[in-house]
């Protein structure tokens, strides 16, 4: 999410990089689950690593947590190699997928177990304590039995239990997989402001690319062990660099064709198409456009003005999300492009129906050219 | 919880919780079987101990080798041409083996019947199956005393009913045996089974059914093949030690053909024949070898399913 | 989704309990019975009970066999929770296929064999036979039968906790003892039990192991029996089913609710 101004940094300020994956890699045995990657994460932000199952995005947390020894490369935390410090002297602590909180303590107990290691007095063990619990909104709670709560106020336990050894880094290991729709969005907006609030590095795990682009100031886009992109939501989403990340993330068409001699012009089965290039895609190259739903305009008849490339079609499909309906059109090349309009209409008045004849049109910019 | 730090190197706690029962193991379980097993090879002698050679480590290397020249194997010779022996083994390989199919067939149906039974009552009745177990197995071969005596309460009970006239010796038989084996043994067959019946999904069945499958052949070729690991440990749990057996024949059994448990006995208690005792054993771990090996196999794959 | 239990699965089932307890229930009525006969019944009385009060032998037999069953589980619990962690947690170490061999192989092997090669080895170091023997041969015997059911619940144990704890700063040996044992301790607890009440019960192998001036009940009783049935017999056991009977009931509920309290914490935790 891109912050507005006001008290929290601006992307412009340089933050100084806090985590550091240097070639790191990891092998169970014959299955490669992280190839040799490189990978900074900088102080005071919320990081996300998104992937499919089995991308390796969990052996990456659970590396830097220490459960998992690299087979190479080496970690870095404020400069300092971390791998001869084991789980328990590492400045990181973790929030687990199953909460893991100790069936045998009070909520108390779960929380202040980390300040026992620490030997704090008993003074500040119950300060600090009474602290977290208001941080997490779950003041009064504190003699009750683990078997008592609610998920979600597990949730917040287990949140309370982490953060009250004031890590360096707070790892979170897909947090709201036991959370319901509505449930998952508050919790979200919670651990952002949670996060702003405290300045401490956030690193989450989650196969789910909302909840990345919700609450991360940048994703690493993870597939099968390696890192595939890694930026702020905003370009992950608007510019991808593989049509891998752009199919991953949110809806896309994607249109092949061949660069034109003097770039910005693209052939492909539609027609000529006009497209803004960078200078990576080289003329005469076979490459895709990418184009999102909501970047096109479904009109009735053929849009005239400027540069604007058109294509005609009819609605073939029309899937309802209620904000939003998305529409497949049928291109007269039997391809389908989906585009997304909003919902504007009083009462889900439709603007087209299936099998209308509509025109597509876009601006060139509107589409990213993909070499990859 | 393995050590901190780099794989390989183990503190003191993780060293010393492998050793200890190692090393205690090592001294009470593998070195008296070395020791059945040199005595084997000795001679009785009307001595204390009843056998030699003894080892006498003192006298050195020449100590050993007038120790090696001194084994015989009369032992053995004895076991393999004397017929008593052979008959023993055998006995008692048939007993097993027929003790364990009736276990089977009665096990199977209690441990089935458990598992269809509402899960909040399964735990209560697995207890009331496991708590004979944990009385004791001597009271309990003897409660069967109390009922198969002469003048024992089955006779009484037959005469009652005009089903015999005079009372039926059913002690001092081996029909007495398999009574008192199957019922010391069910919960050895019953558990097992249970536990692997329990873990079954049922979803398998409706699958069965669903792809046409009537319901009692869908038992056998879905919950028999599934339950067969279950099978073959109760099978094992209760085949082996049955072999051994000694308590129960030799309270409800009669004088023919004794068990090899009780030859065993015989021989060291009563003959004091130390050597033929060992070799005896020996060979009784040589039978069952195999049979415990498969066992262990099923302990180890077991435990690799759960993880 | 669960079909009930069929009429023919309930009829198994309570044939079989039936089958079970019958024996017992007529042991322990008869021990009430104040007819020496088992055909005859005499009424109730608690003769059989006072005669056993003063039969001395068989009060001393009792005594050193509960002595001797106390010890023996609580090495025999201590040795095999060790053997389990060893073998669920120690990986593969040297010797492991050799160490799981002996740990596993009395709990399917006749007990004369066991019996005769630990006699065999006291003699063979002169040791003198007695107490202390039958407490060794006990321990042996029954430390396999703790290790199976501490390394089930290692198995099944959730080590995310444990991976928390350490995340928390605690150090490994500091988890085991704070996070993880509390929580296998009713496991620990049913196997001590399991492994008294081996004890206490075994004939065969203090047979072998005993000497002079110790015996136990279960010797005792087998020596009485032979002779024929004796009613106080009927009362010794009646006393011994009352007493295992409470005690694995006692733990059983223990056991019981700590699983229950288990259960809800992770039934919530998906919630």
């Amino acid at each position: 999410m891109v912050e507005g101004g006001g008290a929290t940094q601006g992307q412009a300020e340089a933050r100084r990089t806090l985590v550091r994956f240097e070639a790191v890699a990891k092998h169970f045995g014959q299955v490669i689950a992280v190839e040799a990657l490189t990978l900074d994460i900088e102080q005071g932000e919320f990081f996300a690593l998104l992937g499919p199952s089995g991308c390796g995005k969990t052996t990456l947390l659970r590396m830097l947590a220490g459960f998992e020894t690299p087979s190479e490369g080496r970690i870095l935390l404020d400069g300092e190699d971390i791998l001869a410090m084991p789980a328990h002297r590492r400045p990181v602590n973790m929030m687990f997928q199953s909460y893991a909180l100790f069936p045998h303590l009070t909520v108390e107990g779960n929380i202040a177990f980390g300040l026992r290691q620490e030997k704090a007095g008993k003074a500040e063990r119950a300060e600090r304590v009474a602290e977290m619990l208001a941080l997490v909104r779950l003041q009064g709670y504190g003699k009750r039995r683990i078997d008592q709560l609610s998920g979600g106020q597990r949730q917040r336990v287990a949140l309370a239990r982490a953060l009250i050894k004031r890590p360096r880094v707070l790892l979170l290991d897909e947090p709201m997989a036991a959370l319901d729709k509505k449930l998952r969005a508050e919790t979200q907006f919670e651990l952002m402001e949670l996060q702003r609030k405290l300045g401490t590095t956030f690193v989450i795990v989650t196969h789910d690319q909302e909840e990345a682009m919700i609450v991360a100031d940048r994703i690493a886009v993870m597939d099968h062990g390696r890192l595939v992109q890694v930026a702020p939501p905003a370009e992950i989403y608007e510019r991808p660099n593989l049509r891998w990340v752009a199919d991953f993330i949110g809806e896309v068409t994607m249109i092949e064709g061949r660069l034109g001699p003097s770039g910005g012009v693209l052939d492909t089965g539609l027609g000529r198409l006009r497209v803004a290039t960078d200078s990576s895609a080289k003329p005469g190259q076979t490459v895709w456009l990418a184009l999102r739903p909501e970047k096109l305009r479904l009109s009735a008849g053929r849009p005239t003005a400027g540069d604007l490339n058109t294509v005609a079609g009819t609605v073939f499909e029309i899937g309802y999300r209620g904000e939003l309906s998305i529409y497949k059109v049928r291109l007269a090349d039997r391809s389908l492009m989906k585009v997304a309009l909003a919902n504007t209409g009083a009462r889900g008045q439709a603007s087209f129906d299936v099998d209308d004849l509509v025109w597509l049109s876009w601006p060139p910019e509107s589409g990213v050219v993909l070499t990859g | 919880m393995r050590a901190s730090g780099k794989s390989g190197r183990r503190s003191w706690g993780a060293r010393a919780v492998v050793r200890i029962p190692y090393v205690w193991l090592a001294i009470f379980f593998l070195v008296p079987f070395l020791i059945v097993l040199k005595i084997s090879l000795s001679q009785t002698v009307i001595a204390q101990p009843p056998y030699v050679p003894v080892l006498d480590l003192a006298a050195g290397w020449a100590g050993l080798k007038d120790f090696a020249a001194r084994l015989s194997f009369d032992g053995y010779e004895l076991l393999v041409f004397d017929p008593l022996y052979l008959f023993s083994y055998l006995k008692s390989l048939e007993v097993a083996a027929i003790s364990t199919a009736i276990l089977l067939a009665i096990g199977y149906p209690i441990a089935y019947g458990i598992a269809r039974c509402p899960p909040r009552l399964q735990p209560v009745l697995v207890m009331l199956v496991i708590l004979p177990f944990w009385t004791s197995f001597l009271i309990r071969v003897y409660a069967w005393i109390n009922i198969l005596q002469r003048d024992g309460l089955l006779n009484d009970l037959l005469i009652g009913l005009h089903i015999v006239d005079a009372p039926v010796a059913w002690l001092s038989s081996d029909t007495a045996i398999y009574i008192g084996v199957i019922y010391s043994y069910l919960p050895f067959m019953v558990l097992p089974l249970y536990a692997t019946l329990e873990k079954m999904d049922e979803t398998l069945l409706e699958a069965a059914a669903d792809l046409g499958c009537p319901r009692w052949k869908a038992f056998w070729l879905v919950t028999v093949s599934l339950s067969l690991p279950g099978v073959a440990a109760g099978a094992l749990l209760c085949f082996i030690p049955v072999v051994g057996e000694f308590v129960i024949p030799d309270l409800l059994g009669g004088s023919e053909t004794m068990m090899i448990g009780q030859t065993l006995w015989m021989e060291f208690f009563s003959n004091r024949d130390w050597p033929v005792a060992s070799a005896i054993a020996v060979a009784l771990l040589c039978l069952l070898l195999v049979p415990m090996l498969f066992y262990e196999r099923l302990q180890q794959r077991a435990l690799e399913g759960e993880h | 989704m669960r079909r009930g239990p069929s009429l023919f699965n309930v009829v198994s089932v309570a044939l079989g309990l039936a089958f079970l307890y019958l024996p017992i229930a007529i042991l322990v009525i008869y021990s009430f019975n104040a007819s020496r006969l088992v055909t005859v019944w005499g009424g109730w009385s608690l003769t059989w009970y006072r005669a056993l009060l003063s039969d001395r032998a068989m009060m001393e037999a009792a005594w050193a066999s509960l002595r001797i069953a106390a010890l023996s589980a609580s090495a025999a619990t201590v040795l095999g929770t060790c053997a389990a962690i060893a073998l669920t947690r120690g990986g593969r170490f040297r010797g492991r296929l050799l160490f799981s061999g002996m740990v596993y192989a009395p709990l399917v092997m006749p007990e004369v064999i066991t019996g005769l090669s630990l006699l065999l080895l006291f003699v063979a170091f002169n040791v003198d036979r007695g107490f202390w023997t039958i407490a060794i041969a006990h321990t042996t015997l029954t430390l396999c039968f703790v290790t199976v059911i501490v390394q089930a619940r290692l198995v099944s144990f959730d080590r995310s906790l444990e991976e928390a704890a350490m995340d928390l700063g605690c150090p490994p040996l500091k988890t085991f003892l704070t996070i993880t044992l509390p929580l296998i301790a009713p496991a620990i607890a049913a196997g001590w039990m399991l492994a008294f009440s081996l004890s206490l019960d075994d004939l065969v192998i203090a047979s072998f192991t005993t000497g002079p001036g110790a015996t136990t009940l279960p010797i005792r009783i087998y020596s009485e029996v032979r002779l024929g049935v004796k009613p106080e017999i009927n009362a010794v056991c009646t006393i011994m089913i009352a007493l295992v009977a409470i005690g694995t009931i006692a733990a059983s509920l223990m056991a019981k609710r700590g699983a229950m309290r288990r259960e809800r914490a992770a039934l919530g935790a998906q919630v």
